[in-house]
């Protein structure tokens, strides 16, 4: 387990890349966009990135908005 | 209006009503709205997800031909503004930007200085920025000078539906500004929004009125017939007021007068 802060919030994630922490939390990947350490990281490249102690991640969505 | 299409950004709208997502009682009346009032571009915004909820893609209930314009709604800071929109642009939703900076919680009242600060790095780096605005000329004009596409100012606060309370202030950069105008919040019915085209305001952008109206995909079709009316009555000319009566019918009797008669 590796402490990583999810949108502003730290916990502790059994996950070893974004994918792994998308599927855990059920998420649905068409509607997320993910900045880890404060870049934006696309779909494809969710099963590359591999986080690590200490990471920043923010998981966000498009909603309705004027 | 055919052959008075709306460039910014090098983009071109044939339909100078813009649109916003918010406030939908149901999103999937979003694409009938679109339809019904031929809208071209609709605001997004961009939130954290409820890691507890359900996750949500208001994209998913607009038509790829309709052009994206994610907001920076939630930013308090230039900076913040500046990192939501690279997310926005990164995240695939196209070069557009709404500038929304916004520290007043109680009249939502955008804070020009930060919105001019976030305007300034977004134009350098390509993005086509419409910042939603106080109606100020002196700011419009530097807004402009850092590369806006456009700018919105307010008629009345967000959601208010009070109608064009700035109209004044908005007259002086219709006059004033070589990008387009865009009348953006307060509007809340299509009388304002015609109004505000008569005035000369290249587009309207309207959210709540139409978002909350009890049949929304109807209102829309309302507002898009409004800002029609209200543009080609602009482009016609408008005849001029005046404060006595001027007759429509000669004024010469008719026939002869009914006492010369009998």
């Amino acid at each position: 387990m590796i402490r990583v802060t999810i949108n502003g919030k730290t916990e502790s994630v059994g996950a070893g890349t974004i994918e792994q922490l998308v599927h855990d939390k059920g998420l649905r990947p068409e509607a997320l966009v993910v900045e880890h350490n404060f870049t934006i990281v696309k779909q494809p490249q969710w099963s590359r990135i591999r986080l690590s102690e200490g990471d920043t991640l923010e998981l966000l969505s498009f909603v309705g908005g004027g | 209006m055919e052959n008075d299409p709306l460039t910014i950004g090098g983009h071109e709208f044939t339909s100078r009503l813009f649109t916003g997502t918010g406030k939908f009682a149901d999103d999937r009346r979003i694409a009938d709205m679109l339809a019904a009032s031929g809208s071209q571009l609709i605001t997004v915004a961009l939130r954290r997800i409820d890691l507890g909820g359900k996750s949500h893609n208001i994209l998913d209930f607009i038509p790829k031909t309709v052009t994206l314009l994610p907001n920076t709604s939630g930013a308090r800071t230039a900076a913040e503004a500046v990192r939501i929109a690279r997310i926005a642009r990164e995240a695939g939703c196209g070069p557009f930007i709404k500038i929304e900076v916004i520290t007043d919680t109680k009249y939502l009242m955008p804070d020009n200085y930060e919105t001019l600060a976030a305007t300034e790095t977004l134009a350098r780096e390509g993005f086509v920025v419409l910042p939603y605005v106080l109606p100020d000329l002196p700011l419009a004009k530097r807004l402009e000078d850092a590369g806006a596409a456009a700018v919105m100012p307010l008629g009345a606060p967000i959601g208010s539906n009070r109608g064009l309370e700035t109209a004044p202030l908005i007259a002086l950069l219709i006059e004033n500004c070589r990008v387009p105008v865009v009348v953006d919040a307060g509007i809340g019915r299509p009388s304002h929004a015609a109004a505000a085209m008569e005035m000369g305001a290249d587009a309207v952008l309207v959210n709540t009125a139409i978002a909350t109206a009890e049949d929304p995909v109807a209102m829309g079709r309302a507002f898009s017939l409004a800002v029609e009316a209200g543009r080609m009555a602009y482009l016609a000319k408008m005849a001029e007021e005046s404060r006595t009566a001027r007759a429509s019918s000669p004024l010469t009797g008719f026939l002869d007068r009914i006492e010369d008669i009998v």
